[in-house]
């Protein structure tokens, strides 16, 4: 019965945060939204935001239309007659502003990424042959020098660990496509055995480790990320132990 | 002689003339340079006066977070209620990430009940809790009918993904993958029905063995 009503606790800031949304939605409508000119012959309007939704409508060249919100790579816009649909990407940059110019739409490219402050990621591989999950979050200080920190969760057969960890990286060819880094750093390994094993024992070290891994620019806020690792913990019986570790995944910069 | 004073005599004539067709002219060239000047006015100061908005400045909704309830079937620990939440990210209109955490608490195993012997599990160890990550696709996007007027925008889904289930005292690595219906009543509300398979390793009656714990769930979940 606790138990439960932990549960409807735990559920009761989730019910809080839908109905402030669901208030908060309605004071959208009063919102004025950016105008543009078509400038090619037509441009198509969708009924829903992905290029499998069947066109309804088309608005033609030198009408005007309201953009009110995106979803990905879709716009959607009203026309003067009220109509609203959807407009890809590709077809929203033939439009003018008000202003006259042809409408640019800012998307993060390759260059962004060599300019990045912040990147989170999140990580899959394998920890001295057990599988593991790390997230982490890294702050650029220049293009060739970052720091981060992260934190990985090991589930072996034997025994389940945390793993918090701090790093330099290096990266030396920032602007290439593929582009390598060097990390070095100290962590805190916490190992739990399971329970259904003899010793019950926790044991916590320190670790250092050094590592090389390769980061390539994906699309827009995207990187994919792979490194491997080698960690040597300084465990307190004077009996060090070096582990390997493979991990990959991707990670979002801004 | 005659022929002199006939030109001058038509000159005079003509003088008032020209002068008020001079004057015309030059009254036509100040319309046009007012209604040059009003023209000019009208370009730098519009009359319906709007308020610049940058397209950079557009509310993109490509994140969503979302409650669910539903069934959990713990392999052997009976099925029970699920709580959980979730929150997701719209890379494109075909690729999503999520995260998921959910909860259950597990009842006895047919075992328990039958022999009357000492629980397997302590209550804290019954409870089961999940976290993972997913990588979820639009299989199947497109529109629900609803009666005759209306039209609501729904999308078929597959999602698998890694994580970690908290069961029985351990943390077990955790494979799910399953299918989902997600329907768009607004652009920002979706109701959401899944059916995952929760796969782990469990050592709890001795030998290691893998178990499939099937999920089903509804949610609601907001776009922003």
């Amino acid at each position: 019965m606790i138990v439960r009503t932990r549960q409807a606790i735990s559920t009761l800031p989730w019910i809080a945060l839908l109905m402030l949304l669901l208030a908060a939605a309605p004071a959208q409508a009063t919102e004025e939204y950016a105008l543009l000119q078509v400038a090619d012959p037509f441009i198509e309007l969708h009924t829903g935001p992905g290029a499998g939704y069947p066109v309804f409508h088309v608005v033609d060249r030198a009408d005007f239309i309201e953009v009110l919100k995106r979803k990905t790579d879709w716009f959607k816009v009203r026309t003067p007659d009220g109509k609203r649909g959807w407009v890809a990407r590709t077809q929203l940059e033939k439009t003018l502003t008000t202003s006259g110019e042809s409408t640019h739409l800012k998307e993060p490219a390759l260059g962004d990424f060599s300019q990045r402050r912040w990147e989170f990621g999140l990580l899959g591989g394998v920890f001295n042959n057990a599988p593991q999950i790390s997230i982490y979050g890294g702050y650029a200080f220049n293009e060739n020098l970052s720091a981060e920190l992260s934190a990985s969760q090991v589930l072996g057969d034997y025994s389940s660990s945390y793993l918090f960890n701090v790093n330099l990286l290096s990266q030396p060819f920032p602007r290439w496509r593929v582009s390598p880094f060097f990390s070095l750093g100290g962590g805190y390994l916490s190992t739990q055995p399971r329970t259904t094993l003899v010793p019950p024992e926790d044991r916590n070290d320190f670790t250092a480790h050094v590592g090389l891994g390769l980061r390539t620019w994906l699309s827009r806020r995207f990187v994919l990320r792979a490194e491997f690792n080698r960690y040597i913990t300084f465990s307190s019986d004077d009996n060090n132990e070096e582990f390997k570790e493979w991990k990959a995944g991707f990670a979002f910069f801004f | 002689m005659e022929g002199r004073l006939r030109i001058l005599l038509l000159s005079a004539l003509c003088m008032p003339c020209l002068w008020s067709a001079a004057a015309l002219a030059a009254e036509d060239s100040t319309d046009q340079v007012a209604e040059q000047q009003v023209a000019e006015q009208q370009v730098i100061q519009p009359q319906i006066d709007r308020r610049e908005v940058g397209i950079d400045e557009i509310d993109s909704e490509d994140f969503e977070v979302s409650v669910f309830g539903g069934l959990f079937s713990a392999e052997d620990f009976g099925t029970n209620a699920v709580i959980g939440a979730r929150v997701a990210y719209h890379v494109t209109e075909g690729i999503f990430f999520e995260a998921t955490y959910g909860r259950s608490t597990t009842t006895e195993t047919s075992y328990e009940r039958l022999s009357g012997g000492a629980p397997l599990l302590t209550d804290e160890e019954r409870i089961l809790s999940y976290y993972n990550v997913s990588l979820g696709y639009n299989l199947l996007p497109g529109e629900t009918f609803v009666s005759r007027n209306w039209a609501f925008r729904s999308a078929l889904y597959v999602i698998g993904g890694a994580g970690s289930t908290t069961f029985a005292g351990d943390d077990r690595f955790t494979i799910n993958f399953g299918v989902g219906y997600r329907f768009l009543a607004t652009d920002w509300l979706a109701i959401h029905l899944d059916m995952r398979d929760h796969v782990f390793d469990i050592d709890l009656l001795g030998d290691n063995k893998t178990v499939h714990n099937l999920e089903t769930t509804a949610g609601l979940s907001i776009f922003f």
